[in-house]
C-alpha cells in the first residue's frame, strides 16, 4: 500500500503543474492590459499607470518569465511582493472591487457550509434507495427507482432549481433563496455575534442563536434539495448494480443456506462489500459538490464561490474567474488525493497489494 | 449460407445445433455491434427515447413551417412584441413583429391572428418561437460538439493505446489534468476568456464544450483498442509486415470504434444540457438568440413572481427535460447492452 500512496503522492505535483499551465494558457487570451489586474491591489487611475504596471511586472516578457512571475509574484520598488498564486495572491477583481483572494475568503465558507449539509442527505438517501432497489429487484421500488433515476438525470440543475423555487418560494413562501433573512443578517453583522468558524450554521449554534441557525437552514433547504436530487440518481444506480452483483456471490448463498435471517444476509454480509465502489463514488461526489455548485448557487442566489465565479464570468471579469478556477483546482487535487488514500484503507484488495 | 458451415464431417453438429440465419445487416456490422443495435431497438424505454428524439428532429426540420421567421435573413433572432419587462400570459395578442401565418394555423387555432401561444418572457420575446427555433440551435450545437469531441477523442485515444509506454503515460496524464476542474466550471471559464475574441455568439460556448469534452472518448477508445490489439488477426497482420498506420486505421479502429460512436451520438443530450447551462449563466449567445438556455435565463429576474409568470420556466424547462430525457432513455438502454455482465441476456 505504501507504494500505492507514494505513487499517488508523486502525481500531485504533476497535476498541479498541469492545472497551472492550463489556466496560465487561458490567461494568454487576455491582453497585457487585462492581465495587469493580476498584480494590482486597486483600480489604476490612468492609462499611464497601467502601462507602468505592464512594464514593472514583465507582462511583455517571454511566456516562461511571465509564468514564473505568475507563480511566485514580483517584488516591487517598495520591497513588497505583488501577485504570485503560490502565495495565494490571485489578483484584483474588477467586479467585486477587491482582491480575488479576499473574495474567495468570504465566499468559500458559505459553499463549504452548504456542501457539509448536503453530504448526508445525498449519500445516505442515495445508498438507501439503491439497496432497496437491489433487494427488491424488479419490484415496485426498483421500477420506481429506475424511472426516478432517468427523470432525475434528465432534469437540468437550473430547471429543477427554478421549478422548486416556483413551488416552494413563489407559491408557498416556505423556503426563500439567498443566505439569511434581513433581521438575521443584521444580528450576524453586529458585534454580539462572534464568527468562530465562519461557517454560518455552526457559528449560530456556538453563539446560542438557534433562531439564526434555523433561518440559515431554511435558506439552504432548496439548494440542498437540488443538490441531493441531481446526485441521487447516480448513487442509486451504482449502489443498485454493486449490490445486485454482491447478492449473486457464493458467500451470500452460503449465508442463506446456513439459515441466517434475510435481514442479516443483506445488511451484514452483502451490503458492506457492495459499498466499496459506492465509497469511491461518494468521495468523488463530495469533491464534485464542492466544485460543481456553480449552477445551484446561481439559481438560488446563494453567496458561495460558485455564484461569484458565475457572476464574474458573465461580466467577463476573467482574472477573477481564473482565480476561482485555480482555487478550485487546488482544492480538488488535494481532495481527490484524500479520497484515493482513504480508499486504499477501506478496500483490502488495495491495502494488501 | 454454405460458407458459414465449418468444413469436415459435422453432420452430428448440424443435427444438434440449428444454424441461425445471418442477415446482411448483421454481416455488415459484425456480431458484437449487431447485438448493440438490436438490443437498443428491442427495449421499450429506448424506443420511447427514439420517439422523443424523432419528434424533436421533426420540429427542427419543420421550424420555418411551424412558425415562419419574422426576419428571414436571421431566423434565429427571436421576434419581440414590444419592450415591456413584464411577461405576458399564453394566448395574449401578438401586436408587433408578427410572423407570417402558416397554413396549419387557422385550422388548428381557429383564427388567422398570431397569439403568443406559450406567452412571452421578459422583453416580450415569444416563448413558442424560442422553443421551436431553439430546437435547431440545440441540434446544431449538439452535433458540432459531439462530432468534434468524438474525432479528437478517437485520435488521442488510439495514438495513446497503439504506441503505449511513455506516449501513453504522457497522454493519459494530460487527460487527467483536463479532468481536474469540474466540467461546467472549466467550460464556463474558457467561454468567458474567449468571448471577447469571438463576440457573443455560439462559438465561445461550443469551443469551451469541445475543449473539455473529449477526454471520456479518448479513455474509452483507448481501452477498446488495448483489448483488440492483442487479438490474433492483428498479430497476423504484423507478421506479414503491414505498416503501423494501416494496422491502426484498417484493422484496429474499425473494430474498436462502434461502442464509442454510439456513446458519442447519445451524448448530444448532455451537450445540449451543458450548452443551455452556460447560456443560463449568461455565457453564450447574444441577447435574443433563439436558444433554450437563454429563454430560461430570462426567468432569473422574476424568481419572486414565478407563481404568476409560471409559463416563462415551465414550457422551456419541459422542452429541455424532454429533449435530454429522449437521449437518456436510449443511453440507459445502451448501458445495459454494453455491460459485459448483461451479455447473453438480451
Amino acid at each position: 500500500m505504501t507504494t500505492y500512496i507514494i505513487r499517488r503522492l508523486l502525481m500531485v505535483p504533476v497535476l498541479l503543474f498541469g492545472v497551472t499551465v492550463l489556466i496560465f494558457g487561458m490567461l494568454q487570451f487576455l491582453t497585457p492590459i487585462q492581465r495587469s489586474a493580476l498584480y494590482i491591489r486597486s483600480e489604476p487611475k490612468t492609462d499611464k499607470a497601467v502601462e507602468g504596471v505592464i512594464r514593472q511586472y514583465g507582462l511583455d516578457k517571454p511566456l516562461y518569465v511571465q509564468y514564473w512571475n505568475w507563480l511566485v509574484g514580483v517584488v516591487d520598488n517598495n520591497g513588497e511582493r505583488k501577485g504570485g498564486i503560490l502565495f495565494g495572491d490571485f489578483g484584483y477583481s474588477r467586479v467585486a472591487s477587491q482582491p480575488v483572494a479576499d473574495l474567495i475568503r468570504t465566499r468559500f465558507p458559505n459553499t463549504l457550509d452548504l456542501t457539509l449539509w448536503a453530504v448526508a442527505p445525498v449519500i445516505l438517501v442515495g445508498i438507501w434507495l439503491g439497496v432497496q432497489a437491489a433487494v427488491h429487484q424488479n419490484g415496485i421500488i426498483d421500477q420506481a427507482a429506475r424511472v426516478f433515476s432517468i427523470v432525475g438525470t434528465s432534469f437540468p440543475t437550473f430547471v429543477f432549481g427554478l421549478l422548486v423555487l416556483m413551488i416552494f418560494y413563489a407559491n408557498l413562501q416556505w423556503f426563500p433563496p439567498g443566505r439569511l433573512s434581513d433581521w438575521a443578517n443584521r444580528v450576524v453583522l453586529s458585534d454580539e455575534f462572534t464568527r468562530y468558524t465562519s461557517l454560518l450554521t455552526f457559528d449560530a449554534l456556538l453563539n446560542g442563536r438557534f433562531d439564526i441557525f434555523l433561518d440559515a437552514l431554511r435558506h439552504m433547504f432548496l439548494p440542498i434539495l437540488t443538490l441531493s436530487y441531481i446526485n441521487w440518481a447516480t448513487f442509486l444506480r451504482v449502489t443498485r448494480s454493486s449490490m445486485l452483483e454482491t447478492l449473486r456471490m457464493e458467500y451470500v448463498t452460503t449465508a442463506r443456506a446456513k439459515g441466517l435471517p434475510e435481514r442479516d444476509v443483506i445488511f451484514k454480509h452483502a451490503r458492506p462489500n457492495a459499498m466499496i465502489p459506492v465509497i469511491t463514488l461518494a468521495g468523488f461526489q463530495v469533491v464534485g459538490l464542492l466544485g460543481g455548485v456553480v449552477i445551484t448557487e446561481t439559481v438560488f442566489t446563494y453567496p458561495g464561490i460558485g455564484q461569484a465565479a458565475a457572476t464574474a464570468a458573465a461580466q467577463l471579469d476573467v482574472v477573477t474567474v481564473l482565480g476561482f478556477a485555480l482555487f478550485n483546482g487546488f482544492i480538488l487535487i488535494v481532495a481527490n488525493l484524500a479520497v484515493d488514500v482513504l480508499y486504499a484503507f477501506v478496500d483490502p484488495r488495495v491495502r494488501l497489494s | 449460407m454454405a460458407e458459414s458451415v465449418p468444413s469436415g464431417d459435422n453432420t452430428l453438429l448440424r443435427e444438434t445445433v440449428s444454424l441461425r440465419e445471418i442477415g446482411w445487416f448483421e454481416r455488415f456490422l459484425g456480431p458484437e455491434n449487431y447485438r448493440i443495435v438490436t438490443g437498443l431497438l428491442k427495449t421499450p424505454a429506448s424506443i420511447m427515447g427514439f420517439i422523443l428524439i424523432g419528434l424533436f428532429i421533426l420540429i427542427a426540420i419543420a421550424a420555418p413551417v411551424i412558425i415562419p421567421p419574422v426576419t428571414p435573413n436571421d431566423p434565429y433572432k427571436m421576434p419581440r412584441d414590444g419592450f415591456s419587462p413584464n411577461p405576458q400570459p399564453p394566448g395574449s395578442e401578438w401586436r408587433r413583429n408578427v410572423p407570417p401565418v402558416p397554413f396549419w394555423y387557422e385550422p388548428v387555432m381557429g383564427t388567422d391572428k398570431w397569439t403568443h401561444i406559450l406567452g412571452t418572457s421578459t422583453g416580450q420575446y415569444d416563448i413558442f418561437y424560442g422553443i421551436v427555433w431553439g430546437t435547431r440551435t440545440a441540434f446544431r450545437t449538439g452535433f458540432v460538439v459531439v462530432l468534434t469531441t468524438f474525432l479528437i477523442g478517437i485520435i488521442v485515444g488510439s495514438v495513446s493505446a497503439y504506441y503505449g509506454g511513455v506516449v501513453d503515460n504522457i497522454i493519459m496524464r494530460i487527460v487527467d489534468i483536463f479532468l481536474t476542474l469540474p466540467f461546467i466550471l472549466a467550460a464556463l471559464i474558457l467561454a468567458a476568456v474567449i468571448t471577447p475574441r469571438f463576440g457573443k455568439s455560439l462559438y465561445p460556448a461550443i469551443i469551451a464544450l469541445i475543449t473539455f469534452g473529449w477526454m471520456g472518448y479518448a479513455r474509452i477508445i483507448r481501452g477498446d483498442i488495448l483489448s483488440i490489439k492483442e487479438r490474433d488477426y492483428i498479430m497476423a497482420a504484423r507478421v506479414i509486415g503491414v505498416r503501423d498506420s494501416r494496422i491502426l486505421f484498417r484493422h484496429i479502429i474499425p473494430n474498436a470504434i462502434f461502442p464509442t460512436l454510439v456513446l458519442a451520438s447519445l451524448a448530444i443530450g448532455d451537450v445540449v444540457l451543458s450548452f443551455a447551462a452556460l447560456s443560463f449563466l449568461g455565457i453564450g449567445t447574444e441577447l435574443g438568440y433563439a436558444d433554450w438556455g437563454q429563454v430560461l435565463s430570462f426567468a432569473r429576474n422574476w424568481i419572486t413572481s414565478l407563481n404568476t409568470y409560471w409559463y416563462i420556466i415551465v414550457w422551456p424547462g419541459l422542452t429541455l427535460v424532454l429533449f435530454v430525457m429522449g437521449w437518456n432513455l436510449v443511453g440507459d438502454a445502451l448501458r445495459d447492452v454494453l455491460d459485459p455482465r448483461m451479455r447473453g441476456k438480451t
